[in-house]
C-alpha cells in the first residue's frame, strides 16, 4: 500500500499502468454520479423509514437525533478519507477517540473547565496522529501495522488512564453542548461541527494543494515524488490530520455522552472505513470524495436509526445491514459505470 | 462481562435451590434443636483465627468497572482475615497468559485457588489440572465447562436479574391498565444478555395488564446507551417503565433520557454501579433500583476458600463441607434499602 500502487481496480476504467495525468482531474464528473446514487440510495432509506414509522421517523427531532449521532462517526470518517486517498489506512482511530476522551475527562483535566476539556481532546489525537505519521512516513512502517500498533497502544494506555472506571464530566460548558437548550436555530451544535470539519474538509481536498498532493501520493507515489511532491511529508501530515479528526470527535463524543469512557470509540475503525468505501473512497488510494464518505456515513446512521424504531433485534439488524451494504455498493457501481 | 451457561446452570439451579432452601431452613431453626451437631466433629468457619491458608487468586483484566469491584472485595476480605495469605495475579484477558499465571499458583502449593476466568470455557482444562494436583478451586462466576474442574462455583444470577427487574416493575404498574414497558439490553452475543431478557419476559408474564413494548441492545458501554436509548425514546412517545441491564450504559442511557427532556416512566437499572445507588438515593431522576449482580460474590469465594483450606463448613449452614454451588441473589435495591448497599457500589 506504500511503495507499490496498481492502477485503480474498479468497474469503470482499464486505466494505462502509469496515469500522468492528475487522478482527481478525470474522475470529477464520476464522482458527480456517485454522489448521485448516493443520495438516491439514502432517498430510498428515507422511504422505508418514512412508510415503516410515519410518526417517529418523519420528525424534527428524529432529524436532529440522526444528524447528532452522525457526528462524531462523521468527523472521523472526514479524516479517514485523506488517509484512504492518500493510499494508507488508520486502524488507530478508534483507540485515539478513547485515549483522547478518557485523557480529557481525567479529574485533573476536569479542573481546568471546557479549555482543558477541548485542548487536551485536540491535542492527544494530534499527538497519536503525529507518532502514526513519523512511523509511517520515515520509520516506512506499513500503515496497517503502524496504526494496528497505535490501536493496542492507545487502548492500552486508556485503560490504564481509566483503570475499567466510567469518568463522568461534571463540566457544565461541555454536557450543555449536547442539550436542547443550546441548539442554534434547530441545529445541535454537534452537528454544526460536524458540518464545519465537512465543509473544510471538503475546501482543503479540492481547493487547496495540500489536497492535489493527496490525491497524488495516493493515485501513483513514484509519480509524486518526480513531480517534486515530498512524499513523506505528505504522508505525516495527513496521519497527523486524521489524529485531529479522532480529537475533534472525541470532544463532541464526551459532550454526547457526558464521559469518558475506555471503551468509547469501539470499532470506529470499521465504520469510517466502511462509510468511505460506501461514498466511493477506493481502498488502493487516489479517489474519494468527502461528500460521499459523509452521505456514506448519514447512509449508516439512517439505518440504525430506521432499525431502532421498527424495534429490529440485533441479529435481524446485522443481517439488513450486510445486505444494504452489498446492495449500495453495486447500485454506485452500476451508475457509475453507465456513465 | 460475567458469563456462564445456561445448561450447566440449569444442570446446578437444583443444587442451588437446594443450598437456599438449607439456608433459609437454618436461619429459622432454634440454635438447640440439634443444628448445631456440625460444630462438634467439624467447625464451621467462624471470624475466629484457624489453620493458616494461602489463597491463590486469578481474576481477568479488570477493564470493566464490575471487575474492578470484584478484584477489590477479593483483597480486603483476604485482609480482614488474619489467618489468610492471599496471592493475587495480574489480571488478564488473554487464555494463554491466565493459564500461566494459574499454572505459577499451582507450582507454588497454594492451599485454594479462586479463579474467574476470562473465558471459563477455555479455561476448564487449568482447573482440572489444579483438581488433579489436590488444589481445590473456587470457581467465580464465569463457569468451567466440567464440574470436575472445581471444587465449588459461586456467581450471579443473571436470569434472576431480568426476573427480579420485572416483578419490581410488575408491582409498580400492576393498577395500571396498558401498561407499557420498554428494555435495554446489553450485548446480544453474550449468553447472559439472552438470559437476562427470558428472566424478565418471564417475570412480565405474571402481569398481564403490561406489555413489552421495544427492546435494542446495546453494547455495556456509555456511547453505546446514549445512543440506543436515545433511538428507543424517539421511537417510543410514551411508555411507563425501562428496564436497564447495565448500569454502566444507564450513565449514557440517562444523559439520553436527559437530553430528550423525559421524565414520564420509571427506570430499573442493573448490576449495581456507585453512581445508580446515588441517583436511587437522591430520587430526583427517573432512575428508582436496580437489581444487583453482586461483586460482593468476590468476597464470598474468598470465606468458603478459606473454610476449604481449613476443612471446615460455612457457619449457619448444616453441612460438614461447603455447598458445590452458591447462585448470589439479584436484590433490588431502590429508596428503601439501598444505603445498605452502598458501600458495594462500583464505578
Amino acid at each position: 500500500m506504500t511503495q507499490h500502487v496498481s492502477p485503480p481496480r474498479d468497474g469503470t476504467s482499464k486505466a494505462a499502468p502509469v496515469d500522468t495525468r492528475p487522478a482527481w482531474k478525470n474522475l470529477t464528473a464520476g464522482a458527480d454520479v456517485r454522489t448521485l446514487s448516493l443520495l438516491g440510495v439514502l432517498a430510498v432509506l428515507v422511504l422505508i423509514g418514512g412508510i415503516t414509522q410515519p410518526d417517529s421517523f418523519l420528525d424534527t427531532r428524529n432529524l436532529q437525533l440522526v444528524l447528532t449521532q452522525a457526528s462524531v462517526i462523521g468527523v472521523v470518517t472526514v479524516g479517514m478519507t485523506f488517509v484512504i486517498m492518500s493510499g494508507g489506512i488508520d486502524l488507530s482511530v478508534g483507540a485515539i477517540v478513547a485515549l483522547s476522551s478518557v485523557w480529557a475527562t481525567t479529574v485533573a483535566t476536569q479542573d481546568f473547565g471546557f479549555a482543558g476539556i477541548l485542548f487536551t481532546a485536540v491535542v492527544v489525537g494530534v499527538g497519536c496522529g503525529l507518532v502514526n505519521g513519523v512511523l509511517i512516513a520515515y520509520g516506512t512502517m506499513v500503515p496497517f501495522i503502524a496504526t494496528l500498533a497505535m490501536l493496542a497502544s492507545a487502548r492500552g494506555l486508556a485503560l490504564q488512564i481509566t483503570d475499567g472506571r466510567t469518568q463522568v464530566v461534571t463540566v457544565p460548558g461541555v454536557l450543555d453542548l449536547a442539550e436542547r437548550d443550546s441548539y442554534v436555530l434547530g441545529i445541535p451544535p454537534l452537528v454544526l461541527v460536524f458540518a464545519a470539519v465537512t465543509v473544510i474538509g471538503w475546501l482543503v481536498l479540492n481547493r487547496t494543494t495540500f489536497g492535489r498532493r493527496t490525491v497524488a501520493v495516493g493515485g501513483n507515489p513514484e509519480a509524486a515524488r518526480l513531480a517534486g511532491i515530498d512524499v513523506r511529508r505528505q504522508r505525516l501530515y495527513i496521519y497527523l490530520l486524521s489524529g485531529l479528526c479522532c480529537g475533534i470527535a472525541a470532544f463532541l463524543l464526551i459532550a454526547l455522552a457526558g464521559s469518558g469512557q475506555n471503551t468509547n470509540g469501539n470499532l470506529y475503525e470499521l465504520d469510517a472505513i466502511a462509510a468511505a468505501i460506501i461514498g466511493g473512497t477506493l481502498l488502493s488510494g487516489g479517489r474519494g470524495t468527502i461528500i460521499g464518505s459523509v452521505l456514506g456515513v448519514l447512509i449508516f446512521t439512517t439505518i440504525t436509526n430506521i432499525f431502532a424504531l421498527n424495534n429490529l433485534q440485533t441479529d435481524v439488524q446485522q443481517i439488513a445491514k450486510g445486505a444494504i451494504i452489498v446492495a449500495a455498493v453495486l447500485v454506485q457501481r452500476r451508475t457509475a459505470s453507465t456513465h | 462481562m460475567t458469563k456462564l451457561t445456561s445448561r450447566r446452570g440449569l444442570l446446578f439451579g437444583a443444587a442451588a435451590v437446594s443450598a437456599g432452601a438449607v439456608l433459609t431452613g437454618c436461619t429459622s431453626n432454634d440454635p438447640d434443636d440439634g443444628g448445631d451437631k456440625a460444630a462438634d466433629t467439624q467447625p464451621a468457619a467462624d471470624d475466629k483465627p484457624g489453620k493458616q491458608v494461602t489463597i491463590g487468586y486469578a481474576g481477568p483484566q479488570a477493564d470493566h468497572g464490575w471487575l474492578n469491584a470484584v478484584n477489590d472485595q477479593a483483597q480486603n476480605r483476604a485482609k480482614k482475615y488474619s489467618d489468610v495469605s492471599l496471592e493475587v495475579t495480574e489480571g488478564s484477558n488473554d487464555t494463554a497468559q491466565q493459564i500461566g499465571q494459574i499454572e505459577t499458583l499451582i507450582n507454588k502449593k497454594v492451599d485454594v485457588l479462586v479463579i474467574l476466568p476470562a473465558d471459563g470455557k477455555a479455561l476448564t482444562q487449568i482447573g482440572l489440572k489444579a483438581m488433579r494436583a489436590g488444589i481445590p478451586v473456587v470457581n467465580l462466576d464465569r463457569i468451567f465447562n466440567s464440574p470436575q474442574a472445581y471444587r465449588c462455583w459461586v456467581g450471579g444470577d443473571n436470569y434472576g436479574m431480568g426476573l427480579n427487574a420485572a416483578h419490581y416493575i410488575g408491582e409498580k404498574l400492576k393498577d395500571k391498565p396498558d401498561a407499557k414497558v420498554i428494555e435495554l439490553a446489553g450485548i446480544d452475543n453474550l449468553e447472559l444478555t439472552q438470559q437476562r431478557t427470558q428472566g424478565f419476559d418471564d417475570g412480565l408474564k405474571n402481569y398481564p395488564n403490561i406489555k413489552k413494548v421495544a427492546r435494542q441492545a446495546a453494547e455495556f458501554t456509555v456511547e453505546s446507551g446514549q445512543s440506543k436509548m436515545a433511538q428507543l425514546l424517539q421511537a417510543q412517545s410514551s411508555f411507563d417503565a425501562l428496564w436497564n441491564h447495565d448500569d454502566d450504559q444507564g450513565v449514557g442511557a440517562l444523559r439520553a433520557i436527559e437530553q430528550a427532556g423525559r421524565d414520564d416512566f420509571l427506570m430499573v437499572g442493573g448490576a449495581g454501579a456507585l453512581s445508580a445507588f446515588q441517583a436511587i438515593k437522591a430520587d430526583s431522576g427517573v432512575l428508582k433500583a436496580t437489581v444487583l449482580y453482586p461483586p460482593t460474590m468476590a468476597a464470598s469465594a474468598i470465606d468458603l476458600a478459606r473454610a476449604l483450606g481449613q476443612g471446615k463448613g460455612v457457619s449457619g449452614l448444616a453441612e460438614f463441607e461447603i455447598p458445590s454451588t452458591v447462585t448470589c441473589y439479584s436484590a433490588v435495591v431502590d429508596k428503601e434499602n439501598v444505603d445498605q448497599y452502598m458501600s458495594t457500589g462500583f464505578k
